[in-house]
């Protein structure tokens, strides 16, 4: 009926081009570094300072020291390189990246993009995220299409605070891929057996 | 030229006093100054401004001192998943300055570079933007301002007597910038090893940018979350 978040990550997946390089953000996002063809020699980024992130490594070689911005033990591929968080996010805010896939709490037909705070309720922090929506070539929004009280996620506009005003490409969700323009949704792709009522857009 | 090289955490944090500003490396609890935040919670000092990327995370690293209510003001990118920051941010018990993690590096290596202020694209239309100064380049920008501090407490690898310093893996992070951007920085190290036994090409950070160096010891180098190909 809709897509699990291993069938999301391989669509995912197969948006990336041959060659391009990727920010994956934490949660969601960081399903699709298990499911990029190695054929296709995609370089993953990782903010907290490795390009070159291979998925999950063998017992016997975790390091403590080698971990993705989700704090999550990784390996790396042999054309890799570490670097100090200046220069990382010199590789983001210079356009070096080709695309980066964040999650969100809401995103809004104006392509604005909320996903670090709910006023009086939750504050994560923007971390990375707003240096790479303003730097990676392309960004596309990894989340669930509606929040834990069932309230869908894609909305006319947003009233949470921005993370990015005017950044978001495009949206994939369980239902689908959307593409934000202006004035609603447009669906690229709807997951076998939703319809487009189930998505409740705007 | 006066040594360098202190025999332990304690007598190498000696001038640290109530009302200073310590930059503290580490990305989560990778990378992070173990030995000189356990000599932080030792000392009787208060009303920190400390400036780290997570103040600690999941209970370890900075949790240690902010728990004892020694830091007054964070300045940080990144709350999520250092429930004792939140809650301490929601109850308004600390004053807490959110910076976007590209811009808060480079405001602290703009201090170590003597830049002293730059404009950059991240934040504009969101409430990082709020009060600052928009200059329209090829797009708006804000104005943010270099970051420095009295003290910065990393941790190397490797480091030699003049501190020249190599870093393992992604433990990198922050820690050379901020050592650029302290008035005193000090240095804990794995292995303190000779003078020149660092390779030229492999020196991360010179130690020009170096006062004080250390041998630490009994390093826990925590995992937060442990994922392996058999998990």
């Amino acid at each position: 009926m809709s897509w699990t978040k291993d069938e999301m990550a391989k669509y995912v997946a197969t948006l990336l081009e041959k060659g391009s390089s990727v920010n994956l953000g934490i949660g969601l996002p960081s399903l699709v570094a298990e499911n990029i063809d190695p054929s296709k020699e995609i370089m993953i980024h990782s903010e907290n300072g490795v390009l070159g992130v291979s998925g999950r490594p063998s017992k016997k070689d975790v390091s403590p020291t080698l971990i993705n911005a989700g704090k999550e033990t990784i390996s790396i591929n042999q054309a890799a390189s570490y670097f100090d968080s200046s220069l990382s996010f010199g590789m983001i805010r210079g356009g070096h990246i080709d695309y980066c896939i964040l999650g969100a709490m809401e995103v809004d037909c104006e392509r604005n993009l909320a996903n670090w705070m709910i006023p009086g309720k939750k504050v994560t922090g923007m971390g990375g995220a707003m240096d790479l929506v303003n730097g990676a070539k392309k960004i596309f929004i990894m989340m669930t299409h509606f929040n834990k009280h069932g309230e869908v996620k894609l909305l006319k506009k947003t009233s949470l605070p921005l993370t990015g005003k005017n950044v978001v490409d495009d949206v994939i969700t369980e239902l689908g891929h959307f593409r934000p323009n202006g004035k609603t949704f447009e669906i690229i792709k709807l997951a076998s057996g939703v319809r487009e009522e189930d998505c409740k857009l705007p | 030229m006066k040594s360098k090289v202190f025999s332990n955490a304690q007598d190498a944090l000696f001038d640290i006093k109530s009302g200073s500003t310590i930059m503290s490396g580490g990305f989560g609890l990778c990378g992070i100054p173990e030995n000189s935040i356990h000599a932080l919670a030792k000392m009787n000092i208060n009303d920190l401004t400390v400036i780290s990327n997570n103040i600690g995370n999941s209970g370890r690293g900075l949790v240690e001192i902010l728990i004892q209510d020694k830091i007054s003001k964070a300045i940080c990118s990144y709350v999520g998943g250092n429930p004792d920051l939140e809650k301490r941010m929601m109850n308004k018990e600390i004053e807490v300055e959110l910076v976007p993690q590209g811009t808060f590096s480079e405001r602290i290596r703009a201090a170590g570079m003597g830049i002293r202020a730059f404009y950059t694209p991240t934040g504009y239309g969101t409430l990082v933007a709020e009060g600052k100064e928009v200059k329209d380049f090829d797009r708006p920008c804000i104005l943010e301002t270099a970051l420095e501090a009295d003290f910065a407490i990393i941790k190397a690898q490797k480091g030699d007597s003049f501190g020249n310093l190599w870093f393992k893996e992604t433990a990198r992070n922050f820690s050379p910038l901020m050592a650029m951007a302290a008035k005193t920085a000090i240095v804990e190290v794995e292995e303190l090893v000779e003078y020149g036994e660092i390779e030229p090409e492999n020196i991360h950070l010179p130690g020009i940018f170096v006062q004080r160096i250390y041998q630490g010891q009994n390093y826990a180098n925590d995992i937060e979350f442990l994922k392996t190909n058999e998990s």
